[in-house]
């Protein structure tokens, strides 16, 4: 399907692209996507990550809910077993990079100015200051931000979208668009839940089952240690089924995008 | 305020209409959002005169299509209306259903205005 050569024309929707008009204009049929560039873009660095046997995991939440933290904990836990390097999203400073650094592990940071999320395009510039050789795992914190990092396609394989027990178990059901991308929830910071009286873990994973999204759902502390065996094994997991999938000529796009795409498709 | 990245690469899409048909201006631009897209019409709007300033859509009107959330239940098959944060069934309450509508960013048509023919008359 293109709009080069018209080939988007369907018998079921000529009749849009040809309908009468006032004199001296013409109605055309469009039906694209409107971040067509972006997701174009997305595509190309997923082949760059497929091509390498890469998963790539794109890290989004608020603002302070611990995806430093975590990336910190989980690369000093996997520093024996897998090669990992991370893109590190904020409006200004080198400062998440500069403490995935102080664990031995390669990161770019991305300085965004004023935008508010990561699109295809940084990410892909990125990838051209960064060396891929031999990485198994890359890591791509988002900006902190529930509402826009959610509508951009960066190639990643995977969502994994913190929820810290600081915050409102509510979360999923007033962020829907976010926690609806989400392949992993994870909540964070669980080592305060005995000082917290109004979060409970169980409405957190309630609202998100509301909005019909099955992802397994990991409670943990990183400062403290605690449930980050899940979350390993999880990565583990996903490591070897996206080398399965590498293996056959596969890939994965994250988890709703996939649905989505079928009914625009369908609708074209 | 992602909604001005998403005006930009919708004037481009449209340029890229305007240069394919040879046209020489959009009126019209006919763009379909679902709530759950996490796109705001009302802010689309206002970020499009910013992104669209010195373009060939300049004069363009935007007009949107709303897409009503729909989804279908993978355990009883009904077809129901869906509220953004509960998109479980409306039938039977579960939550195991698929989205058929309410999370599309489309760029569903454009009016055009092609210049009059210059092709002398024999």
């Amino acid at each position: 399907m293109c709009d080069t050569c018209g080939c988007n024309l369907t018998p079921g929707n000529k009749h849009l692209a040809f309908k009468p008009v006032a004199k001296g204009a013409t109605a055309v049929s469009v039906l694209k996507g409107l971040l067509a560039k972006n997701d174009d873009q997305a595509a190309h660095n997923r082949e760059h990550f497929d091509r390498r046997g890469i998963l790539a995991i794109n890290l989004m939440s608020s603002p302070g809910s611990g995806k430093t933290a975590l990336l910190e904990a989980t690369l000093t836990a996997l520093k024996d077993e897998f090669t990992c390097a991370v893109i590190e999203g904020d409006l200004e400073t080198e400062n998440d990079a500069e403490r995935i650094r102080a664990k031995g592990v390669q990161a770019h940071q991305i300085v965004t100015g004023t935008a508010c999320h990561l699109d295809a395009h940084l990410v892909h510039d990125a990838l051209h200051h960064m060396n891929l050789d031999g990485v198994d795992l890359l890591f791509i914190e988002n900006v902190g931000n529930l509402v826009c990092p959610a509508s951009f396609d960066l190639g990643q394989h995977l969502n994994v979208t913190l929820l810290s027990v600081t915050e409102g178990d509510d979360k999923p059901a007033k962020y829907p668009v976010m926690f609806r991308a989400a392949d992993a929830m994870l909540l964070t910071k669980t080592d305060l839940l005995a000082v917290l009286d109004d979060f409970d873990p169980d409405k957190a994973e309630a609202h998100l089952r509301n909005l019909a999204n099955p992802a397994p759902v990991m409670r943990l502390s990183a400062r403290k240690d605690l449930g980050m065996e899940a979350w390993l094994a999880w990565l583990r997991e996903q490591l070897a089924a996206q080398r399965a999938r590498v293996a056959i000529g596969q890939s994965r796009r994250p988890a709703i995008q996939s649905d989505g795409m079928k009914y625009h498709n369908a609708t074209a | 305020m992602h909604e001005l990245a998403v005006a930009q690469a919708l004037v481009e899409q449209v340029e890229a209409v305007i240069t394919q048909h040879r046209a020489t201006q959009a009126s019209l631009i006919r763009v379909r959002i679902g709530p759950l897209a996490g796109v705001v019409p009302e802010l689309l709007a206002t970020a499009f005169p910013l992104a669209a300033a010195g373009s060939r859509l300049q004069h363009a009107d935007l007009e949107f299509t709303h897409a009503p959330i729909r989804v279908r239940c993978r355990t009883c098959g009904a077809e129901t209306e869906a509220a953004m944060n509960r998109l479980i069934c409306g039938a039977c309450g579960d939550w195991h259903t698929q989205i058929l509508s309410g999370d599309e960013l489309l760029l569903e048509s454009v009016e055009l205005e092609t210049a009059p023919s210059l092709n002398p008359q024999p």
